[in-house]
Order: C-alpha cells, then structure tokens, then sequence
C-alpha cells in the first residue's frame, strides 16, 4: 500500500491507524525470518502512537501522516528504544534522546513499526556487515539487498513498512533503493538533520526518506527536512514548497526539462544501459530535451571518497572507546587495554577496515598526499557538477553498474565492494541531491536510475520522478515474495 | 607498493588484531590504497580543499544556556559509573 493510500484511507475513515497498524506488524513479523529487514520489531511503541494518532485525529489535529506506519533506520536514536547501528559495539543502547528526524516524524503523527537492519555503523554496500545477520534481496533471498540502509530498502520492498528512513553517505540510500526496486532520496548535504543520527562521515552523511514511489517520498521527506539548531551543520534554508509539501502536495512537473547525460557515467552503465536507453526515450515524450555532458572527474570519486570517508570515520568512531557508552571489555588491565579490547571486540571486519584506512590517510606524512588531496579533488567533483549544472536542470545516471549481486559474491574482495559506488560517491562528494528509482529489470531483478539537481533543489527531484512514474508502470512491480 | 606500519596503524586506532586478521588486513589495505593511490596523480594545483560541501562554516549562538545536562540519564547508558562518575581501570599510581 501507498503511503498516500493510507493518508487517504486514514482520513476517510476508512480504517483506523491502530487497525493499518496491526497488520503491518502482522506482516513485518511473519516476514523478517526470511528478509531479516528489521532488527527490532516494536509492537508496543507502535500501538501506543497509532492509539495516539487516532485520539489525535479525532480532535482535528491530524496531519497527512498522522497514523500512518514506518520504519526506522537503526541509525537514528530512539529514546528508550534500543539503538544498535548494525553493531555488537551498540547491540544494548538504548538512547536516552531522540533524533531529530525521529522526534519530528513522531511530531507528525507517524508510527514507527521497528528498527531496520543496516551495514555496521553505515560502512557497506551489500548489509552484508550487520552484527544482526545479512538482510535478503525480496526479490531474490540470495542476493543482496544493497547497504547499508538495506534493511530499510527490503521491508519497503517486501510490504512490511509503507516508508522507511536511510542515511546516504556515499550512496547508502540510493542503491539499495535500486537494488529492491523502491525510490530513495538523498537529500542535499545540510537539509536533513544529523542531531541523533549515528555519526559516520559528518561531512558526508544526510538522512532521507525511502519508499515504493516517488509520490510517497514527499511527505516523509517534508516532515524530515528543516533547519535545526542542534546540528552545526544544518542548513538554515525557507522554502515554501515543503510546507506544501507537509500538507499532502506532491510536486508536479509542469515544464519541458533540459537533462544532462555524463558521458562518463554512461560508459559503465553495464546491466542499467538498456533500460536507460528506454527511460531516456520516456522522458523525451514527457517533453525533456537530453543531451551528453561531461563530468571529467568521474573516476577519481570512488578514491576520493574512500580517503574522507575513512578518515571521517576513524575520527568519529574514536568516540567508541568502552568509558562512556557501548561495549567494554570484561577485566582490563589498564586503560589501553580496555581501549583495545572494546574496540576489538566491539567493532566489524570492515568497520576495523575503515578506521585503520582512515588512520593511515591521515597520519604524518601520509596527510597531505592523501587526506588534503582527496579535499581538493572533492572540490573538482563539485565543480564539475556546478558546470554541467549552468547547461543542464538535472543529471540523468544509471544508480549501480549492476543488479543485485549474491550474497558473499564480494565479501573477500574490499576494493570491489567499493566499485559498486561508483555512480553514487561522485552527488554525495558534492553534496547534491540525488534520486534513485526504477526504471526496469534484468532477469527478474529491479534496476535503477538516478537523478541529480543543483542544491536544495529536491523539488525538481521529486517532480520529474513522479511524472516518469505516472507514464511508467516499473515502480508499481512487487516481489513475488512468498511470506 | 604502499609502506604500511600495521603495528603503527593499530596503536594510533586503538585496536589490536590477532596474527590471522593483521596478516589480511595487511593485503587488504594495500589494495585499498592502492585504488585511493590513483587520485595522487590528479592536478590540483591552486585548488582549495573542501571540508563542507557547501562551504559553510560553523555557526556562533549566543552564549545562553539551552539545555541541562541529565546526568543520571546520560550514564544510564554508561558500562560502569559511580557517584556521577566514569570508572576506567587506575591511572595514577
């Protein structure tokens, strides 16, 4: 069901939100043996908000989410739900604060069904790295659903949440998305506030919504976005399309849009270059203008992005050190012990990977040729982009170079796994917003397209995918899952 | 090939692997920096290093106090605190 079905519904009166509330707690439970998709399922904080949002709405106070069920990514803080970040280091947090993001779709009236499985601390492209077991693909239980917000994509997919929220990264949303055939946005870097987000790469990282369409993106994403003291690096922005946005109002694509097509992008396109070709043609008859674009910088993003990130991380992470919170080592025997053995023992094979890359790219004289390089290389992907941008609206791109690979197909092989962001480093480096929806199949299996806009332009975003899905019928294909 | 001190690495981490988990992380981080090498040869010349991507800066609010901190919820989360405080094993001597 649609997020704008149940809005509607619920308004009707239809049904009630503690009824439309049960039976997607009734569906996540009987599903998540085989999908994995949630780690925590919580029936009771989700009655009791349904309960609320019913009394709320019989007041007249209701917004178009009130009552209506989701997910959380189990990166976002939940007070007095535990918290894990997909890791043995947090498998007993309980936060005592809400994230923004939570706080404010609670705010709104959504109810939250459960904590979705993701890669362990947001590092991963297969959510092959959770601490609470690999997630399956709905379409296919033997393959990946993509990371790291793959749990978010699988229950979205597999209707056992109606929407879900992600963190992206360095495509942590969008492939995924591709990869189980639902939409996600990432929004622009600033937009989405990372107060009670598990930090990961903080020059990076950017909440978002996912969910079956583009339509049903705008509503989450509305009550998601908006400045936020508590965050420094929150975007102190007005624009009235997302109060309208907040009210139900889907954005309509009402002009002929000049779409750029990288040329390095399209040179990779792999499994996705057939399909693109179609949704090409699509667009054109929508009234789009295509043309090729350069973005030169291209290659140097997955590297790029492997130095900030790392680096980020490893400053981020130290923060995990078995004192104030997390896991702690039993019987240490002095303070660096404890250090090391909680971090050890607490931390993931890739997480390890991660800091340990970090550490290196940022170490006496390692610095410069790795850490401010990759800086300044950012600023050439984003110049690149700011170019293509004074000719084009938007940016048309494959979102992965294949469909969802098998599981174990890449474990051994760190530098693959990285490959598959290729597509989706470059936006996040830049910090744009970016789009991912489907936008055909291969052997039964969903692919994915993206589209990316100048900053803070999301409504551009949302509007030309809701006008490709209302001429295509890609997004409305379901799992044939059997539960 | 790339000059890694693992033993270096894993004291400025904090972490500490066994002989089989350094022996592959080892090879494993020489090929990651040997894919991150290929962005080395990039000119960059004159080129100013972007640490935000909308090159904002921090913000300054003014100095009032806006929240209280709850100690006792906080280290609620906390592995092992007394009194309001946070036990690490002995420092000082």
């Amino acid at each position: 069901m649609s997020v704008r079905d149940i809005s509607q519904a619920l308004a009707a009166g239809s049904y009630s939100s503690v009824e439309i509330t049960r039976r997607y707690l009734q569906t996540a439970e009987s599903r998540n043996d085989a999908i994995n998709g949630y780690i925590s399922i919580t029936p009771e904080v989700a009655l009791a908000q349904a309960e609320a949002a019913d009394a709320r709405r019989g007041r007249g106070e209701a917004t178009p989410l009130t009552g209506v069920p989701m997910a959380h990514k189990d990166i976002f803080c939940t007070r007095g739900v535990r918290t894990t970040c997909g890791s043995r280091m947090l498998a007993n947090f309980v936060s005592p604060y809400d994230a923004t993001v939570v706080e404010q779709l609670a705010h709104a009236g959504a109810v939250m069904l459960g904590k979705t499985n993701m890669d362990e601390f947001a590092m991963g492209s297969s959510n092959e790295n959770s601490s609470f077991g690999a997630v399956s693909n709905p379409w296919d239980t033997g393959r990946v659903p993509g990371g790291s917000s793959g749990g978010s994509a699988a229950v979205v997919a597999a209707g056992m949440a109606p929407f879900a929220t992600g963190t992206d990264t360095g495509g942590s949303i969008r492939q995924p998305a591709a990869f189980c055939g639902v939409s996600g946005l990432k929004p622009t870097y600033g937009r989405v506030s990372r107060y009670g987000m598990i930090a990961f790469a903080s020059s990076l990282d950017q909440g978002g919504p996912m969910a079956r369409t583009v339509a049903d993106l705008a509503l989450p994403f509305a009550y998601m976005a908006g400045f936020d003291a508590r965050d420094s690096t929150s975007a102190q922005r007005s624009e009235p399309w997302l109060e309208a946005m907040r009210q139900g109002e889907v954005p309509q694509q009402s002009n002929g849009l000049r779409i750029g097509l990288p040329a390095e992008y399209m040179a990779k396109a792999g499994d996705s270059g057939a399909a693109l070709e179609a949704a090409i043609k699509a667009l054109e008859a929508l009234g789009h203008s295509i043309r090729p674009v350069h973005l030169p910088h291209t290659e140097a993003a997955v590297p790029a992005y492997y130095v900030v990130a790392g680096a980020e991380a490893s400053t981020n992470l130290s923060r995990y050190d078995g004192v104030r919170f997390g896991h702690r080592a039993e019987h240490p025997t002095d303070l660096t012990d404890l250090y090391e053995r909680s971090r050890t023992e607490g931390f993931g094979a890739e997480v390890k990977r991660r800091i340990l890359t970090g550490t290196y790219v940022l170490s006496v004289g390692y610095y410069d040729a790795y850490y401010r390089q990759a800086q300044k290389v950012r600023r050439l992907i984003q110049q690149d982009f700011l170019q293509a941008f004074t000719d084009v609206d938007v940016l048309l791109t494959p979102t992965t170079p294949n469909v969802a690979f098998a599981k174990a197909a890449l474990t051994q092989d760190p530098v693959a796994m990285y490959a598959q962001d290729v597509f989706t480093t470059p936006a996040s480096l830049a910090g744009l917003p970016a789009l991912s929806l489907p936008c055909g199949f291969l052997d039964g299996l969903p692919l994915g397209m993206q589209l990316i806009a100048p900053h803070f332009e999301e409504q551009r975003l949302l509007a030309l995918g809701a006008q490709y899905q209302e001429a295509t019928d890609w997004h409305t294909r379901t799992p044939e899952f059997a539960p | 090939m790339a000059d890694i001190d693992l033993d270096h690495l894993q004291r400025l981490a904090a972490l500490r692997l066994n002989e089989a988990e350094a022996e592959r992380a080892y090879r494993e981080l020489e090929g990651i920096i040997h894919m991150i090498d290929a962005m080395r040869g990039i000119d960059t010349e004159g080129v100013a290093p972007m640490a935000n991507p909308l090159d904002a800066v921090q913000r300054l609010r003014p100095d009032v106090v806006t929240e209280n901190i709850d100690r006792e919820a906080y280290q609620a989360v906390a592995p092992n605190v007394d009194g309001g405080f946070y036990l690490v094993p002995r420092v000082v001597e």
